[in-house]
């Protein structure tokens, strides 16, 4: 197990490699630079900058290097936990992100966790009442909340918030608490800021875990072994909760390798629309303002991420079903 | 011992199915029945799953309205109404005292007291009849037949309009700007798939048949691209359109980037299918009756995968339509003049506004009925690829 886990590990330094080649090239797509983008800003807003002095910029950043070098440049900082400096913060790169990138995280984990405790009783509940009204309107709620994206239930939750119970939405935190001392009284408010955010962002996986649980149990409920151990006179409780239930789980163990890539990505675009603390604002803004350090780093941080869950995920299905080896 | 043996009903010798069945011999229906093609069966058990029924009819109706949208939409697009920002939606009454005289109320515009903010409400004094093929703004019909009749209007009130989901804040028609919005939107998805299918289907078919180096290479790139984050990758790749990009050119821009990460499921999904295929005995027969590799694939494994190359295709057009929807959301996507339902939602960023105007809103239900449809249409559509299989 720890040598499957350390060859992942090392697995995962060529990708990150490439991927991080792949990021800048992507960042370095647009036309221009930042001074471009600075200086046409500028334009607009009807001042304009001396081209000696964008000149001077340009080369006390690095950017009249040729491409390559500024990558070398970048990447050489990594291991020193030194991610490059933000243009347009003028601040280091690592300052900026870890915050975000923190919360970021909690909110993917919160809901993932939300997730698996609303699904499984309810996929639960779905397989021992086949085709009862419960049943019905459970995978109907959970089509719908298949379909309906996160981000449009995000300005739905927005409305109904603004509207109907002219309530705070939005942010991490209701304004003026901000300032305050940590104390009860404001985790209670970040909590109450941040348990609809995590609904919202757990409602597609909830859906698809409560569809592939239901199918699951159902299709385990049906084998020899249950019919045997009802036949032997044990209660129904057990037969599902401890013969049937702990079969049914594992494929869901791998499902959730595949949720969390898609929870922090979905957790990006929340935190731009209900204004959360998550890594969206920034990376967005660092994308329109080609931030290329911040932006390069963002992406690779989340990629990054998204493989540590998909091995974590691994390491879980091979811990929670003894049948699975990994040599 | 002589009893006499009572013929039983199902034992008369001159019984003509009786005999059919002793000769083995089907019954005109059951020969029907077994002679079926596998597309018959297919089509009958699609038939029979009512979710996936209601699922195509849904589509095809939001694909016919955004075809003849032109037509339906009562204006253009950007065709705005000074006198008519922010109007509610007008409902449609059909009857007045008693006979059908379908009209909609006029608006006369209130200031409140308290706000100064100046809001519409219904005139129950005005009653504006509502014509039927009207003519209107030109436009063309199939982008280039050039027609001016629209289904419905109000001609005589020429300063202001019919507006069945409201107006924005410009006073644009919402019912109008919905619709030629679905042209975009729902196109995306479809030349998004498309471009995914090709690349996805060579990609696959070839990996899964040749194995080797070429599947161990391709799998490498799949690995690749699955390990950045969809979104975020979509979003750095859009934010690098130049700003001087025809409008035409980041559609198919953007189309083409969200074909780039979604034909990686195609392909994995189709490589392992093809594998299993592979080894299958007509296809060794193929081989040596010395067919070459290209009749291999399109003769016998193309065909073979076409039913899921048909599922992976339905499930993956809503996400492509979702991905568009949020991209233009953001800003990073389709850009004006064309309109999508994005570019809709746009509007209802904003908090105060949507407080205010909750009909603004309204996008969100088109966007979740195409997708909530192609989704059950798909589910449907994958249980009927194997029609051999029990319910």
């Amino acid at each position: 197990m720890l040598t499957y886990i350390i060859r992942r590990l090392l697995g995962m330094v060529p990708t990150l490699f490439i991927v991080s080649v792949l990021t800048f090239i992507i960042i370095q797509l647009p036309p221009g630079d930042f001074l471009t983008t600075l200086s046409t800003q500028a334009a607009s807003a009807g001042a304009s900058m001396d081209e000696g002095a964008v000149e001077a910029l340009r080369r006390q950043y690095g950017l009249d290097q040729p491409m390559y070098v500024q990558y070398l440049t970048w990447i050489a900082g990594w291991p020193r936990g030194d991610f490059g400096y933000s243009l347009a913060w003028k601040t280091p790169v690592a300052d900026l992100i870890m915050n975000q990138l923190g919360f970021t995280l909690l909110l993917s984990v919160l809901a993932l966790a939300l997730t698996w405790l609303i699904a499984i009783p309810i996929g639960i509940y779905s397989a021992t009442h086949q085709y009862s009204w419960g049943d019905v309107a459970l995978t109907f709620l959970g089509f719908l909340g298949l379909s309906v994206p996160d981000f449009m239930l995000a300005l739905v939750y927005l409305f109904i918030g603004a509207f109907i119970f002219n309530a705070s939405v939005g942010g991490a935190m209701s304004q003026g608490m901000e300032s305050a001392a940590w104390g009860v009284p404001k985790i209670l408010d970040v909590a109450n800021h941040i348990l609809w955010p995590t609904l919202i962002l757990g409602a597609a996986g909830t859906a698809q875990l409560i569809r592939i649980m239901r199918g699951n149990l159902l299709e385990i409920l049906g084998q020899q072994y249950i019919t045997t151990a009802r036949a032997k006179g044990l209660r129904e409780s057990i037969v599902v909760n401890k013969y049937a239930v702990r079969v049914a789980i594992n494929p869901l163990i791998s499902v959730m390798g595949m949720q969390l890539p898609n929870l922090i990505s979905s957790a990006t675009i929340l935190g731009i629309i209900l204004s959360l603390p998550t890594i969206g604002p920034l990376f967005y803004n660092a994308l329109l303002s080609q931030d290329i350090y911040l932006a390069g780093t963002i992406l690779i941080m989340i990629s990054f991420l998204l493989m540590v869950g998909n091995l974590l995920a691994d390491i879980a299905l091979a811990w929670a079903d003894p049948r699975i080896r990994y040599e | 011992m002589s009893t006499t043996l009572h013929p039983l009903p199902w034992s008369y010798p001159d019984d003509p199915e009786l005999e059919a069945a002793e000769e083995d011999v089907l019954s005109p229906e059951d020969e029907k029945r077994y002679a079926r093609t596998q597309l018959q069966l297919m089509w009958l058990r699609l038939l029979r799953n009512r979710a996936a029924l209601v699922g195509g009819t849904i589509i095809l109706v939001l694909y016919l309205l955004s075809i003849f949208a032109g037509f339906v939409a009562p204006y253009d697009a950007d065709q705005r109404f000074d006198a008519a920002l922010y109007t509610p939606p007008q409902p449609v009454y059909l009857l007045d005292d008693g006979r059908v005289y379908p009209h909609v109320l006029g608006l006369k515009s209130v200031v409140d007291r308290e706000t100064l903010r100046r809001t519409y409400e219904p005139d129950p004094y005005t009653k504006i009849p509502l014509q039927f093929f009207v003519k209107g703004t030109p436009y063309n019909l199939f982008g280039f037949i050039p027609l001016n009749t629209h289904l419905f209007g109000v001609p005589d009130h020429p300063e202001m309009g019919v507006f069945l989901l409201g107006t924005d804040r410009q006073g644009r028609d919402q019912f109008s700007r919905l619709l030629i919005g679905s042209q975009i939107s729902l196109s995306i998805g479809l030349v998004g798939v498309c471009l995914s299918l090709v690349i996805g289907s060579v990609m696959g078919v070839a990996s899964g048949y040749y194995g080797g180096w070429i599947d161990d290479l391709m799998q490498r790139v799949i690995e690749i691209i699955r390990s950045f984050p969809a979104i975020p990758l979509w979003m750095a790749l859009a934010a690098s359109f130049p700003p001087h990009w025809p409008p035409l050119q980041v559609y198919f821009a953007i189309s083409v980037v969200l074909s780039l990460i979604s034909w990686t499921w195609l392909a994995r999904q189709l490589r392992g299918k093809v594998l299993s295929i592979r080894e299958d005995e007509y296809v060794l027969a193929t081989q040596l009756a010395g067919g070459s590799d290209a009749r291999v694939i399109f003769k016998h494994l193309i065909p073979a995968v076409t039913s899921h190359i048909v599922v992976i295709a339905t499930l993956a057009v809503p996400n492509m339509i979702l991905a568009e929807t949020l991209l233009t959301f953001l800003g990073i996507g389709i850009r004006p003049p064309l309109v999508s339902w994005g570019t809709l939602l746009q509007e209802a960023q904003n908090i105060q506004t949507l407080a205010h105007f909750p009909w603004l809103l309204m996008p969100v239900v088109p966007i979740a009925l195409a997708v909530l449809a192609f989704n059950f249409l798909g589910d449907g559509l994958r249980d009927a690829t194997d029609p051999y299989s029990m319910v």
